[in-house]
């Protein structure tokens, strides 16, 4: 009962804390900014800590943060292995091949004002449906270690890049281009030069939404067969084996991964498209 | 309308394209069965046909191509076979037949709707507690933000399993997930519509003298109602997609997701691809569907549709 009492006043002290914060003299300091999510979060850990041991929660149904962690500390070897069978072999190749694959696609669509028109409302509408569906017919095809991991990632990261950059591509104005004529620039001096960087702002918000995507698909797609190792593979057997600590580290890690990935498309971003009004 | 001729033909490419491919994929397979039923196959043992290609196999046996497109157990069926598939399983069987596509349909997107309501409603609460409250704005909108770089996804069936030992099972599991997924989108997209309005048009209403939940009511809500259907449209497919996954590895015996994974285990291709294409077309009815409610309502708000 003591733990669920200190619970509630940590809350309340920190919430409290939080509002002298914000709505404190310092509050546009960039500290501040930071430190008021920080309390947020560290509080409810705190918060969950004390309601898992005062209630005596299951550790079946929700671990305490403190088992998670120790689990972290102590299993790092496997956990680095999973990583990188999971999100440096599966993700990661799968993202910059369904990048890669999305940029060049839209440029050669871009060349013709006929296959803009088709492409755009077919890949908006692919980009909505439940492409992770396909994880399973990827796995019988192409076997169960990183490929078809890969293959999955890339085809759910391809649409909105697509979409994204073919939309890009026709964001410079008529007056851009005609600029561009007036130097005697050709297609590909004025597609390096002008409408790729003007088309960066949109590039980056389709890698972006694909960071996500391609974690989720490399995970999922371990679900349906993958070798002994990977991240998938382990949340779903350390499931079974009630271990639910190590399904959080896993969690943990994937969420550190997925946040690392979308930081650093953002930093990218903000380095390609300094010129760009939201960035200034 | 003028994008309706170059929209087909991209859709008639990728169609060509599956027909071309459907040949190599299964080349193999109806070979071993065309020598089984004591026809003569070029490369004569099973070995030496898997040291070839699938196009040159096709090239050393022109008539069995079109077998590939007729084969029972295909590793890519033939579109028509989908088609059929499609049509046997939604229009021939009684709806209530554990075989009907329409009921396995209805028990994907009984929890979709049910957690899309709750996810957007709380999102919408939240979203309006961000915007009045600086706390809440300084504390939770960074996390809403992070937390959308997570892939949360991925836990979908563990999910399941810890509300179903919990004894929470039937619809509600799945509802928590399809909430969780549409919830955050319609959070960032409603803080940014209630935030919408200038500082011309609030401060017009602070000539008025209006309230502050007058100010909410006949500005704030109204100018972010774009901004709404945006995040409906992308919480909707997200929350069917996390139905889905819910139901894959879950040993869910009903369901699109459940009819994927049973057609890949039982070796019949032809459910999962239905399956697949039926997910495919519920989602596509579901963005559809708010895309039309989106334009009749902007248009009778004086907005114009995007």
């Amino acid at each position: 009962m003591m733990m669920v009492v200190l619970a509630c006043v940590l809350w309340a002290l920190g919430w409290w804390l939080n509002v002298r914060l914000a709505n404190g003299p310092g509050s546009e300091q960039m500290a501040v900014k930071l430190a008021i999510p920080l309390i947020f979060g560290i509080t409810i850990l705190i918060v969950w800590e004390l309601l898992v041991r005062g209630f005596g929660v299951n550790p079946v149904i929700l671990p305490a943060p403190s088992s998670v962690i120790s689990r972290m500390s102590g299993e790092g070897a496997i956990l680095w292995a999973d990583f990188r069978q999971t999100i440096l072999k599966g993700a990661l190749s799968g993202y910059v091949i369904g990048a890669g694959a999305a940029l060049v696609v839209a440029v050669i669509a871009d060349r013709s004002d006929f296959l803009t028109r088709g492409i755009l409302p077919v890949g908006s509408f692919m980009a909505a449906l439940p492409i992770v569906g396909t994880a399973p017919i990827f796995v019988k095809w192409l076997g169960s270690d990183w490929e078809s991991k890969a293959a999955v990632v890339a085809v759910m990261v391809f649409f909105p890049i697509l979409v994204n950059t073919v939309a890009g591509l026709k964001d410079t104005t008529v007056m851009q281009r005609d600029l561009m004529r007036t130097y005697g620039a050709g297609y590909w001096p004025t597609l390096l030069k002008l409408r790729l960087p003007a088309a960066m702002p949109f590039i980056f918000n389709g890698l972006k939404i694909g960071t996500t995507l391609a974690l989720i698909g490399a995970i999922v797609a371990e679900f349906f067969g993958s070798p002994t190792v990977g991240m998938g593979f382990r949340i779903s057997t350390s499931f079974g084996q009630l271990a639910l600590d190590m399904v959080w580290a896993e969690i943990v890690v994937a969420a550190l991964a997925g946040s690392a990935l979308y930081g650093l498309m953002t930093l990218a971003e903000k380095r390609v498209t300094f010129w760009h009004p939201s960035q200034r | 309308m003028k994008s309706v001729v170059p929209v087909l033909s991209v859709i008639a490419a990728i169609i060509g394209f599956w027909l071309l491919a459907v040949i190599p994929m299964n080349m193999h397979l109806v070979a071993d069965q065309a020598q089984r039923d004591g026809a003569v196959v070029m490369p004569d043992t099973p070995i030496a046909r898997q040291e070839v290609s699938g196009i040159a196999l096709a090239v050393k046996n022109p008539d069995l191509i079109p077998l590939t497109y007729d084969f029972n157990r295909p590793r890519l069926p033939a579109p028509q076979q989908v088609a059929k598939e499609m049509y046997d399983t939604i229009i021939g069987q009684r709806i209530t037949s554990k075989r009907s596509l329409v009921y396995h349909g209805w028990v994907t997107l009984a929890p979709t709707l049910l957690g899309f309501v709750i996810g957007t409603g709380l999102g919408v609460l939240l979203a309006v507690g961000i915007v009045y409250s600086r706390v809440m704005d300084r504390s939770v909108m960074p996390w809403a933000i992070v937390s959308q770089t997570i892939p949360i996804l991925a836990l979908a069936p563990m999910v399941i399993v810890v509300l179903g030992s919990m004894g929470v099972q039937g619809l509600f599991p799945k509802s928590i997930i399809a909430a969780y997924l549409s919830f955050f989108p319609v959070v960032v997209g409603m803080v940014k519509g209630l935030r919408s309005p200038d500082a011309m048009q609030l401060d017009l209403l602070r000539t008025y003298n209006a309230s502050k939940s007058q100010g909410f009511w006949s500005l704030r809500l109204p100018a972010s109602a774009p901004y709404l259907f945006a995040s409906f449209k992308i919480g909707i497919s997200a929350s069917l997609v996390g139905t889905i996954v819910a139901e894959l590895p879950t040993g869910a015996r009903a369901g699109f997701g459940a009819r994927m994974l049973v057609g890949d285990q039982y070796g019949q291709p032809l459910v999962s691809w239905a399956a697949l294409f039926a997910a495919a077309l519920t989602a596509a009815a579901l963005v559809g569907l708010f895309g039309l409610i989106e334009r009749i309502t902007l248009r009778r708000m004086g907005m114009q549709a995007t």
